[in-house]
């Protein structure tokens, strides 16, 4: 019963930083058609600058709530910064080439992505365990857990409630709504795609390194790390239908759970359960299991 | 046919470019001649990508077929005792060309991004299986014992070296007979419509289906090949994602211009690790992302287009 | 004419979610006839020919075709049974000339054994290729790659494309949509003269009155999924409902309005 509590509660804190990191991607693939392999990128430059500025403010005596501001602010500059900077350098050239071939411009990216952070960072790990140190943790049914973990919940749920709310409430919701079931219509009625294109970017670079930046305290922030992040928000958001965000959340969800369910009775299967699940949904629903409505094309 | 094929201008290059790296390996030193042996494997694969990056599809997990081709080499050796050239080559392209078949009644209904996620997701189930079974080496792998031709067991790598070129200039005249056949002359027309293709009355699932069998068992030759060079075979290096990632960066860097290109492009890829390791040991993902920016930007075509600047390498484009 | 029809349409059914876009079509085509299919946008008559040739699996009744059930079979089975269609948007291997479009057509048409595994050419299939360029007025532009063509004679084309293999029966999709006006009339002189030569059984979509008049034996008039009127076009033509429901519609704007428009694309 225990060992069922904390297999449902890892599988809940993984799912969620899954979640925030895979709503990125499908937004960005939604609106764009771009696969942002580069999403990795972002995500690991969010865990690097949150976890180098959490320890310059703890060295400054800062006190340890502050490290939340740095958290949100890491997420927004880098997600804002390496956005801007992309979609105009690569993205911005590439709009009317194949899929794949943008697939593999934002692979280009991210090699470059990982290789600058070890040229800036160094290859020594980095540690900023202050915020979750401070927050201490809770018993619950039986099990230690920490707090700043559990505020992961918070954060994943503000981010689907506010995507859901930007997508159905606001004006620019409704044009990526637009955008995202015909692009070429949209253009017609005269929506400008490029504008919307540059903010759905960064949006979601935003996401992908709040989910880096988020995760900064938890873990040792090392070269490589984000690789496993990153192919498995894939697998998240292939699961739930790219482009859409209850997908995500749905993809999350199944992930996480069956991640936390095989390493703690599994451990041999981890990574395997997870794309034998993905290649099962493919095979049974190409579009993954809540892929958006398209127009039609003849 | 065979007049059809010795008549034809890049399978005499192609022949005349090998037996030139042939003669080259009995001077050269042996670093250099294994480098050429790794490029010339993953060039047999990088050949098979290209066979499908003409239609306009990319598999991102061709590691599955290279590593079922090393494996092959690696376990008739383990279970069956298996040494010779010939018969590891033919285990290594059997095994994948059953796994291809297979697995093509599933991939031929996807495309673009889906093509490649969903071969990605099958080479990393693979990856999972092999790291986690002790039986079939686990992360460790196996080591490949020594390659015999007919029961002889020659000194040094020239041999070996040879035979490996000789599997190449095949499969290469094999592949450049089927581009210039009317199934692979459609490869064009499928990735521009396949709609009209289905109303002309043919099966684009079938066309596919037949590509991407050739294509792995291009990869899994090149696997094989790969093993034998090598002399050990493991997960990391035979199938997880980063093999398939290189594939498929060869793949564009060289370009898809001609069944030559993958080899130059492969032989290059090898030479540049092996300097880039030593003089910045740091950056060699940085080189590999921007080349493949570089690429992608300014130069379409890949290397190969370079070449077709020069009079003699654009006629074989109107072979 | 025979009294057995070559195509032969029992109840059809056809729904997206709630969008209903055929209901109960009946229509029976004797060979030989040429039928126009009139209607506004939405009103069903793409997915009529799309079920028809088997683009779209049909949500209920039987299409038989030369008496042979083909409900739901797959394009390419369909075109075997002599049955093929052209397109709204040409569907045309844009990045090839005209010359290698027909040839790959050709090719295709004509393979058996083991063709598909040679190289394409010989001398048979170059004059067919030209006889067929000559017939469709397409020598001038044989090396433009697609791309570059006009809308009319991309149309071609793509007609071209259809015929080569030599169907019993063609459906032409709006075989002058988006072809200037001074170019209908001579696209349409000759497809049909060349369809007529063949003795092909022909069905199009057209939106241009003048053209419906000029070169059916009768016309189906389609509305929210359903023929209204099946009629020589001399009757079709001034019946009230056909005016009010059809007629009056093609004067609107060719965009799709904003109802039918969603609809059809949210389910398609």
């Amino acid at each position: 019963m225990q060992l069922l509590f904390t297999i449902l509660l890892d599988g809940l804190v993984y799912a969620s930083y899954l979640f925030i990191v895979a709503a990125g991607l499908t937004i960005i693939f939604g609106v764009m058609k771009i696969l942002n392999v580069a999403h990795g990128g972002f995500y690991a430059w969010g865990a690097y600058t949150a976890a180098y500025f959490i320890g310059a403010a703890s060295e400054m005596g800062l006190p340890d709530w502050f490290a939340f501001l740095i958290i949100a602010g890491s997420a927004l500059a880098v997600g804002i910064v390496l956005g801007l900077l992309i979609e105009r350098i690569v993205l911005r050239r590439l709009y009317d080439h194949e899929e794949i071939l943008i697939v593999l411009a934002t692979f280009g990216v991210f090699l470059i992505l990982e290789d600058l952070i070890l040229l800036i960072f160094g290859v020594n790990p980095y540690f900023a365990y202050q915020p979750m140190v401070a927050l201490g943790s809770v018993e619950m049914g039986g099990i230690f857990r920490d707090v700043y973990s559990l505020t992961l919940f918070g954060v994943a749920l503000s981010v689907a409630a506010g995507s859901w709310w930007m997508l159905t409430r606001t004006r620019w919701g409704k044009l990526i709504t637009a955008v995202i079931h015909d692009r070429e219509m949209a253009l017609i009625v005269g929506i400008n795609v490029r504008r919307l294109f540059v903010v759905t970017f960064c949006a979601g670079a935003v996401l992908g390194a709040l989910g880096g930046a988020y995760i900064a305290p938890t873990v040792s922030v090392a070269p490589g790390f984000a690789v496993d992040v990153i192919v498995l928000s894939f697998a998240v958001v292939v699961i739930g239908g790219m482009g859409s965000i209850p997908g995500a959340l749905i993809g999350a969800l199944l992930v996480g759970l069956l991640r936390a369910l095989a390493v703690h009775k599994l451990p041999e299967l981890e990574l395997f359960v997870i794309f034998l699940v993905m290649s099962a949904v493919l095979i049974v629903r190409p579009e993954g299991l809540f892929a958006p409505a398209k127009a039609r094309k003849i | 046919m065979l007049h059809a094929i010795l008549s034809d201008k890049t399978v005499r290059l192609t022949a005349l470019a090998l037996l030139a790296l042939a003669a080259a390996g009995l001077m050269l030193p042996a670093w250099v001649v294994n480098n050429m042996m790794f490029g010339l494997a993953r060039g047999a694969a990088v050949l098979g990508l290209l066979v499908l990056w003409r239609t306009g599809l990319m598999s991102f997990g061709h590691g599955l077929y290279f590593g079922l081709g090393a494996y092959a080499v690696a376990l008739s050796e383990h279970w069956l005792g298996l040494s010779d050239f010939a018969l590891r080559i033919l285990a290594a392209i059997l095994v994948a060309v059953v796994a291809g078949f297979a697995l093509g009644f599933i991939l031929r209904r996807y495309r673009d991004i889906f093509f490649a996620m969903l071969s990605l997701a099958f080479s990393m189930v693979l990856y999972g299986i092999l790291v986690k079974t002790e039986a079939l080496g686990s992360t460790d792998g196996f080591s490949v014992s020594q390659t015999t031709f007919l029961g002889w067991a020659p000194e040094g790598k020239q041999v070996l070296f040879t035979a490996i070129i000789t599997v190449c200039l095949a499969l290469a005249v094999l592949v450049q007979m089927y581009l210039r056949s009317t199934l692979g002359r459609l490869t064009t027309a499928i990735r521009d419509n396949e709609i009209r293709v289905e109303y002309l009355g043919y099966s684009v699932a079938r066309a596919i289906h037949i590509k991407y069998v050739i294509s792995a068992a291009l990869a899994g030759g090149a696997g094989g090949m790969m093993a034998m060079a090598l002399g050990q075979v493991d997960p990391d290096s035979m199938v997880y994602w980063t093999v398939s990632g290189e594939l498929v960066f060869i793949t564009i860097m060289a370009g898809p211009g001609s069944v030559l290109a993958p080899f130059i492009g492969a032989i290059i890829f090898e030479f540049l690790r092996t300097y880039a390791f030593e003089i910045a040991p740091h950056a060699w993902q940085l080189i590999v992302g921007g080349t493949l920016l570089l690429i992608i930007f300014f130069l379409p075509g890949g290397i190969w287009s370079l070449l077709e600047r020069i009079p003699f390498f654009r006629r074989l484009r109107h072979d | 004419m025979t009294d057995v029809p070559i195509l032969s349409v029992k109840d059809l059914q056809k729904s997206f979610g709630a969008v209903t876009a055929a209901k109960d079509i009946n229509v029976d085509i004797p060979a030989g006839q040429v039928v126009g299919v009139i209607g506004a946008n939405g009103a069903g008559k793409t997915t009529f020919v799309n079920m028809v040739t088997g683009y779209l699996k049909p949500s209920g009744g039987t299409i038989r075709f030369r008496g042979r059930d083909i409900t739901g079979i797959a394009p390419r089975l369909a075109v075997h049974q002599g049955l093929t269609r052209s397109f709204q948007v040409s569907q045309v291997f844009m990045t090839l000339s005209v010359r290698q479009n027909l040839l790959s057509a050709l090719a295709l048409a004509r393979r058996k054994g083991g063709a598909l595994l040679r190289p394409i050419a010989g001398p048979e299939l170059l004059a067919e290729c030209d006889a067929i360029m000559a017939r469709y007025g397409l020598t001038d532009v044989a090396e433009h790659e697609a791309s570059a063509l006009s809308q009319g004679s991309r149309k071609l084309l793509d007609i071209a494309m259809a015929v080569v293999s030599g169907p019993r029966m063609l459906l032409l999709d709006e075989p002058t949509s988006g072809v200037a006006a001074e170019e209908k009339f001579a696209i349409m002189d000759t497809v049909m003269s060349a369809l007529k030569a063949s003795g092909t059984t022909v069905l199009f979509i057209e939106h241009d009155m003048e053209i419906v008049e000029r070169y059916v034996d009768r016309v189906l008039a389609f509305f929210s999924g359903e023929v209204i009127c099946d009629a020589p076009p001399a009757r079709a033509l001034i019946d009230p409902k056909v005016r009010e429901l059809v007629i009056g519609d093609t004067r609107a704007p060719t965009a799709p309005t904003a109802a039918t428009g969603q609809a059809e694309a949210a389910y398609a």
